[in-house]
Parts: C-alpha cells; structure tokens; sequence
C-alpha cells in the first residue's frame, strides 16, 4: 500500500484477469503443434489457425479437460452446459477477425482460491474460468530501409485460459500474492509451464480508487507478464489516480499499458478499442455438456494443490511454515520431498527438509537447471541420509557426496566406497592426528587454554583439514577437550 | 458425339461409359464445347478448367477400363464458386477475393474428384451467396438459359443455369435461405438442400454458418440422389456434421407414394403468389394426390416472422464471417499508410453494395443496446420456426408448395429494391431457420418460365423427399425441361 492514497482516504479495488497458455500437444482447434517457442514464424500454422475461408474449428478435448482441472481445483461451478462464443474485433494478428472465446455461458463460474501469508489466509473469489484461443503476434520492423509489421501466427489459436477475480484485493502485495497462487495451481495441475518470461501466463488488472461509498473510475493496465510489473504497474497507478483525486481531477475509465523502462502506466487510447466486440454464440461449434459425474470424477483425481500440501507438512511433517512454503513453491520439489519422506525411518522430516532447502536449491541455483534436470532422486537422497545418520559418513562429507551426485547420479554408497570417504571414527587413530595438529599450532593451543576453552573451533578446523574432512567432529571436539584438561595440561 | 446427349441423365451417361459406347473425354469435350459456345451469353461460369478437366476425364476412362468406376466418374461437374478448390482460384463472386487461390482442398470438392467426376468449372454467384438473383456477383450477372432478360435465381444462379443449359450434368450449390431451391425453381432443374449438418462444410466459404448448406443441383431427382449420397456424411472436420449413417439415396427412389400424407401450408399461397406458379403448383399437388397421397391442409404461423428474424440472424453471422478479408494475408489489399486505414479502404473496394448492406445490419444488430432486442429476439423467433416444423410433421410426412412465389423475373427489376429481392425466398427461408431439409422439382411452365414445386421433409427426411420428387416427376412425363435455347453460335 502507497502512503499517498491512504493517507487521503482512499481504498484501492483491484481486479485481476489471469491468460494463461495450456499444455496442450496441439492448438485449441486445429492439429498444429501449440508448442512453437523457437519456432520459425508462420511455421505452426494450418488454414484454421490462419482462417483461411472455409476452414473450421475442431474444439481440443485435452484443453477442455485442463480447464475442467482448474474450475474444480478453484472451486467453481461447472454448469452442465456451456458454449463457446464469437468475441468480434480488427486486428491483424486476429487472423479470422474474431477470436473464439467464451462469455454467456464460461466453463466455470463462482470459485475462489485461498492464498497463505503471514497474517493469515485470504479468499480471492473467481468470477470465471473460461477458454479460449490466443491470437498472433505483431511485430514492427524495418525491411529494405522501409518500417514494416510482420505477424507471426505461431501462436494464434493455442489454447489460453482466462481467469477472472472478484474486484476483491485491495492492495498491490496482495495482487502480487494472488497471481503467484493462481500460478502455483496452475504449475501444480500441469497444464501452465509458469514459465512468466515466455509469456505463457500473464495479467491485466483493473484497479480504481474507492472513497467511502463512492467507487471510482477503473483503469485496466493491460499485459503485465511478471509479479514485479503487477506490483509496480498497481503501486504507479494508486499513486497517479490518487494524485490525480487530490488535486480535485477525475479519473478517467481507460486502458492503459505498462512501460517496463520508464515505470510508469501510459494511455492507449486506439481506434482498436471500440470496446464493443458484438459477442454471439459460435455456430461452428457445438454446445458442451459436462456432467456432474464428470465433475465429480475430475475432482476426486486432482493432483494434491500447494495450500493443502502445506498445510499437511506443517500438521504432520512438523515443518515451519516457511519451510512448508519453500518446499511446495516447486510442484517437484514437494514430490521430491514427500518420496525422500516415505524411504526414511520415521521423524526424519526435519532432515529431508534441511537438505532439499539448503544443498539441493543452492546447486540447483548454481546450475541454474530445473530440479527434473537434475540427477537427484528420492532413493539417491534417502540414501544419503542412511548414511549420515548411521555414522558413515560427516556432515561435511555429505555434502561433498551429495554434489557428486548432483553431477554424475551415481548413488551416494558407491560414491563413498570409490572415494574412500568413510568417516574416521577410530578413536586411537583419530586421537594419534589431534595430538600433532595440537603440537603443530602452539599459538591456538595457547589461545584456547588462556580463554578457558572457547576457542576450539579453530582447531577442530585444523583437525578436519588434516583428515581431508573424514573426521567425526564430535569426536575431535571430546579428543581436544580430554588432551586440552587443565587436568592434563598439568602434568 | 451430338450434343443432345449432353441434356441426358448423367445416370445413362455413366451406363454408356461402362459399356465403353462413349467416353468421359468424349462427354468432357462436348460439355467444354458447349460452354465455350454457350457461356458467353449465359454467364454461368466464373472459371472454367478445361485442361484440368480434359486430364480428369483421361484418367476417368482409365477408371472405367479398370473396373472401378461409379455413378460419378467422368460425369462433368461444376462448383459454385464459394466452395474451396485446392489450387483452383475461389472467388466466392467477390473482387476481395478475385485471386485468392485456397491452398486446402474443401472436404465436398475432395469427395467428388476423388469418386472420379469431371470438374468443368466454378460458377457464378450473387457476392459471398448474398442475394436471389445473381447479379449481386461481384464480376457479370448470370442469364437465364429460358430467357436471358431475366436473372437465374440466386444466389447459385450459375451452377443453376449451367445445369438447365447442359453446360454441366450436375453442380453443387449452396442454400444459406433458398440458394439452391430458388435458382433451381426458375432455371427449371432440381435443387435439394440437404438437413444442416449432413453434409460437411469444410471448405464452403461462410457466409452465415448456422444456415449454410451445400447441396446437388440436377436436371432430375436420381441424379440429385446419386450426387449427395457421395456428399453427404460426417466429417470430423466440421462439428456439425450429423454422424448419421448415409442411405442408399437412390435405392429409396421407388414410386410409391400411397398412403403418404403431405401438408399443403395456408401461407405458402397469400394472394400476392403469381397466378400461374399458383395453377402449376396446384396441379403439381393433385397429380401427388392422383398418384394416392393425402393432401392436409396445414398452417405454418411462424412463416412470415422467419423472413423477418432470417434478416437478423444470417447478416449477424455474415458481419462476422467477413471480417476476415482485411487485406493482410489474402486477397484484394489497397496500400495505405497504416492498418486501419487499409483495412477500410480494402473493404470498402472490395465489397459489393448487397454486402455492405447486410454487415451493417448485422453490426447493428449485434452492437451493445441493441443485441437483446434484435438478435436474442430473433433466435427466439427461430426456436419458434422450428417448433412449427415438428409441430407440422407430428401431422404430415412432407411439405408441398411453391418454391418461389414468381417466375424468373426480369434482370434489374429489383435490383434497386432490396425488400423485394428478399421476399423471393418467403417459402424457402423458414427451412434453413429449421435447419430441415427440402427439394424443388419442376412442375411445368408459366408463361413460358419453369415453375419449382418444393417438398420440404423433416430433419434427415432426404430419402422422403426425394421420393415424393422422384414419384412426382415421373408421373409428370417431363423428366427433363429443356430451355429452348435460342442464342449461341452455332454447334
């Protein structure tokens, strides 16, 4: 929340309209590939997707099912029947100068999301789910010396799936917070890769400023593909409609887009925007019938979605809330965590917990790989663990075994057999090499004894260094302490 | 080879090939013979193909000498020119698309070259199937064969007269509100349109989806039989195709109609119907009654309000389905310095009057405040036209009356008023807002001009009708009205 439109009274009311791009194999109504990244323009396109004349659409069943998922995971009304619809308006990358869309009668109706935070839960209630196709993409060039637009169609007709909130959030962090859950939930479902940077999940928002009872003129900002440019876009946007209402000026009811490198929301006020897109039912296309049982049979086989799976890992698993949190962000991860869990002996959650959030995302990051691209398995931590809890191996040895696995997948026994790195826990060996690393550095010997034994650490290093980290450091801790006595130094 | 063979059954034509007495390249020859002597004082065809034909036909007597010829292969054919031809320009009779050449092949044009038959050509129409007359073609109006003052019918006017001249055995046409009863009514062949849905649309240009039909246009009813059991059937191409199975259209040709019960509606005989279609068409009806079917005196109240909804439902749908040609990737493109500027100027260069005329009404129609009022009003009026039919046919088998309430009237005499062009398909219209099906076979002169009687039958009710035509036209004694051609060179 901006200090300015607090200050004078003023409530923001934000909505959000979420597109996000399925996972389908093929595009919404045609067989071509819907998965052109890197593709060659114009080269996922069949006289469909192009609209050519004549040519007609054939509604995708794996779309309609990944859209059935998510209505039901937001907890929407399916109505048994629903239709597609004509959403009329020019564009050049509208190849057939309307886009297949939904509008009397979405898949899903009246559902809310949960979002977790600090202070608690918030409901975000979802007006509607509905489906539809995405349109082409228009660039601007210079060919020849001449300024040019191209249009790619690679992209018209994949399935993109609208989501509408309530006008009910009222600040940007919370906005921010909701897109990030309906992103989860969609990673979660696997029918949205999240991948924001792709433009397979983006944002409008509507925001206006409410005093009282008064509602204030909405202002759509249109196409924000990233949290940070949905908290901006909002905070800019709260700042100038409040300025603007302060110095006694209107707000005036328009879209508006957001500049990346100038931070600020600008005007677009075009001739495209007639807002009028004369909606009628498809007549190529068939009313849908989805049955209740359908419903219920997609309900009762949705994957487990981030709230309840944290929620259980705090309840059962014991984890922080934090931890809970980090864990479920990566729909991966948590699977990676809940296998690990059920190899272990019981009570080892906390473990299992520590390594995924501290070694594994920090190679991960290192790598910077997704987690499937790792060689890390359940069985390969698990593993690991056994090992570092029944003594074989050091703290400091595991981590060494576990970036060996990391890079090669070999499992984490055969890593320690190859490299000799079974912890020393041979006390007369072990206390033969502390003996000389104690007569080796008289001045940290000297160091601990005049601080009463506060400084060992630096020694226990030392130690460690000379065993190439084989050592037990528990061990070596008693060892200096025991040659290190006032009992022993006295005699 | 004479040319009067020409205006035989293509049925005959088909057995004469078979027993090897004449060859598709001989009937090939003669037909292009006919048009080039013909065409130029009819105006049927907008393209004619005759290398493409002359190979076809070489490869049809190949069929023939292989043993696996049908009733179709190396019969001359043409394609009114609203249905996609892969590499074969299709124009849909307007200058947008004066050189767009489909780069699909239309799913009935693929069911027809592949059974063999002969494609002679593409034919003449009223601009994107607008109109009852033909002239609304973007490029010459169509003559017709009976009295070249006078227009052929519309809007497959050309595959209408090219069928009544012998410039082809049979042609498809398209029936969106009478398109193909209508022009075949005053060129004096059959024309069926087939129950919506059971023959694909893939390929046909769409002019107002959820009326649209494609359907045979003959000089009698077996070969009108024969042409839409090879067209019709599902298509997983189009979502409308009906999956029901396709009968033996022919086989179903048996004469009989004893017993039958046809309804005679009240409103298809106001005292505006010229006199002599009233006489001819009554005298239709008593040799049916002669032959030992009942007539039923029915009413079918809703006529009148379906002329008026058809005005809203069909332009609405057109307003859409044209907002594809903009210039951008097919067809007519006027240079301009921005988008919009080209978008308006190729429209309004590429697109007729009748066609302005009717995206307006349908912008309108569809536009915010008006939506209610016109079109939801106009489908519930719809709903009603269709509760009359199943009302009707809950008492009667078929539908007898006038195809059109006149003969072929003169060229430009209602060019200039649109009210009066419309009300050429009064008794054809309320059909398609069925969405049942319906034939017009010729029941005499009237003044010289042939006059259709048209049996309409419930949805899938194509084997009755046909029968009832079939059983008609054969009592009648006139299997075939041949226009007394008088222009053309000489043969």
């Amino acid at each position: 929340m901006t200090g300015g439109s607090q200050g004078a009274g003023y409530r923001p009311v934000i909505g959000l309209e979420v597109h996000a791009q399925l996972l389908t194999h093929s595009k919404m109504f045609c067989g071509c590939d819907a998965r052109y990244s890197g593709a060659r323009p114009n080269s996922h396109v069949c006289p469909v997707c192009l609209g050519l004349p004549g040519a007609l659409p054939v509604i995708n069943r794996a779309a309609l099912e990944q859209t059935l998922m998510v209505a039901t995971a937001l907890n929407c009304r399916v109505p048994e029947t629903s239709r597609f619809d004509r959403k009329n308006y020019p564009y050049p990358d509208i190849p057939k100068g309307y886009q297949i869309s939904q509008y009397a009668a979405p898949l899903g109706r009246a559902g809310h999301l949960d979002i977790f935070h600090a202070d608690g839960p918030d409901r975000v209630g979802i007006i509607r789910v509905h489906l539809e196709e995405d349109t082409g993409k228009t660039m601007h060039s210079v060919l020849d010396g001449r300024p040019v637009s191209l249009v790619d169609y690679n992209r018209s007709g994949v399935p993109l799936l609208e989501i509408v909130s309530e006008p009910c959030i009222h600040s940007p962090d919370a906005a921010r917070r909701y897109f990030a859950g309906l992103r989860e939930v969609l990673v979660y479902l696997g029918v949205n890769s999240g991948d924001m940077e792709e433009g397979v999940l983006r944002a409008d928002v509507n925001v206006s400023l409410s005093r009282g009872a008064h509602p204030g003129a909405k202002v759509e900002i249109k196409n924000l593909n990233s949290f940070r440019a949905v908290t901006r876009a909002l905070e800019f946007e709260i700042d100038r409609q409040a300025a603007l209402l302060e110095a006694g000026g209107q707000v005036a009811q328009e879209t508006r887009g957001w500049d990346e490198g100038q931070e600020e929301t600008v005007s677009q006020r075009s001739k495209e925007y007639a807002e009028d897109y004369r909606y009628f039912p498809e007549p190529d296309l068939p009313a849908l019938t989805v049955s209740p049982e359908r419903v219920e049979e997609i309900r009762r086989t949705l994957p487990e979605l981030p709230a309840a799976r944290r929620a259980r890992y705090v309840d059962s698993a014991g984890l922080s809330p934090y931890e809970a949190e980090v864990i479920t962000q990566d729909p991966a991860l948590a699977s990676l965590f809940d296998e690990t869990l059920s190899l272990q002996p019981p009570g080892g959650s906390k473990a299992v917990a520590n390594w995924i959030m501290g070694e594994l995302l920090r190679l991960l990051h290192e790598a910077a790989v997704p987690l499937e691209a790792s060689n890390i398995s359940p069985r390969g931590l698990s593993g690991l663990l056994r090992l570092l809890g029944d003594g074989t191996i050091t703290n400091a040895q595991a981590k060494i075994v576990f970036a060996r696995m990391f890079e090669t997948g070999a499992e984490a026994d055969e890593i320690v057999r190859r490299e000799g790195l079974a912890q020393i826990a041979d006390t007369d060996e072990l206390a033969a090499t502390v003996r000389r690393v104690l007569a080796e550095n008289e001045a940290l010997v000297r160091d601990y004894v005049e601080k009463g034994g506060k400084t060992e650490g630096p020694l226990i290093g030392k130690v460690m260094a000379a065993t190439g980290g084989r050592a037990n450091a528990a061990l070596v801790r008693e060892l200096i302490r025991s040659l290190l006595s006032p009992e022993a130094t006295a005699q | 080879m004479t040319e009067g063979i020409l205006h035989r059954s293509f049925l005959d034509l088909h057995e004469l090939m078979a027993r090897r007495e004449i060859s598709s390249v001989d009937v090939t020859r003669a037909t292009l013979e006919r048009v080039q002597r013909l065409d130029p004082d009819v105006g049927a065809y907008l393209l004619v193909t005759e290398e493409q034909a002359l190979a076809q036909a070489v490869e049809a007597d190949r069929a023939y000498a292989e043993d696996r010829a049908n009733a179709l292969t190396g019969i001359p054919f043409a394609l009114k020119d609203i249905i996609s031809t892969l590499g074969i320009r299709t124009t849909c009779g307007s200058r947008i698309l004066e050189n767009y050449v489909p780069v699909y092949q239309g799913q009935v044009a693929g069911r027809l070259l592949e059974s063999g038959a002969v494609l002679i050509g593409k034919t003449n129409m009223d601009e994107f199937a607008m109109g009852s007359s033909t002239e609304h073609s973007g490029f010459f109006p169509t003559r017709n064969p009976w009295d070249r003052d006078r227009v052929p019918g519309g809007s497959s006017g050309g595959s209408a007269a090219a069928v009544s001249a012998g410039m082809a055995a049979f042609a498809l046409g398209t029936d969106t509100g009478g398109s193909i009863r209508q022009p075949a009514s005053l060129c004096g062949v059959v024309g069926l349109k087939p129950t919506y849905g059971r023959v694909s649309r893939y390929g046909l240009v769409a002019f107002a989806s959820s009326l649209d039909q494609i359907g045979p246009i003959a000089r009698s009813v077996p070969e009108v039989a024969a042409v839409l059991g090879v067209i019709a059937g599902h298509d997983p191409h189009d979502s409308t195709t009906l999956r029901a199975e396709v009968p033996d259209y022919r086989a179903g040709l048996t004469g009989e109609v004893r017993g039958l019960r046809i309804g005679v509606p009240k409103e298809y005989f106001p005292d505006t119907l010229e006199s002599g279609v009233a006489a001819a068409v009554s005298q239709g009806l008593a040799s049916l009654e002669s032959l030992g079917a009942h007539l039923v005196d029915i009413s079918l109240p809703m006529t009148d309000a379906a002329l008026s909804c058809y005005y809203i439902v069909a332009p609405s749908e057109a307003m859409s389905n044209l907002a594809r040609y903009d210039g951008v990737r097919y067809g007519l493109r006027e240079q301009a310095a921005d988008v919009w500027t080209l978008f308006d100027r190729t429209r309004e260069r590429g697109f007729g009057a009748e066609v302005k005329r009717r995206i307006l009404v349908g912008a309108y129609a569809l536009s915010k405040g008006y939506y209610e009022a016109y079109y939801v009003k106009a489908l519930e009026v719809r709903a009603l036209v269709q509760r009359d039919f199943e009302a009707a046919f809950q008492q009667v088998d078929v539908i007898a009356g006038p195809t059109s309430p006149t003969t072929a009237f003169r060229l430009g005499e209602r060019l200039d008023d649109p009210l009066s062009m419309y009300l050429a398909d009064a008794f054809t219209l309320p059909a398609n807002m069925a969405g049942i099906c319906g034939v017009s076979v010729p029941c005499g002169l009237a003044g010289g001009l042939p006059v259709g009687l048209q049996i309409l039958g419930p949805k899938l009710g194509e084997q009755t009708i046909l029968r009832v035509a079939d059983a008609y036209e054969r009592s009648a004694g006139f299997n075939v009205l041949v226009p007394p051609l008088t222009f053309g060179a000489p043969a």
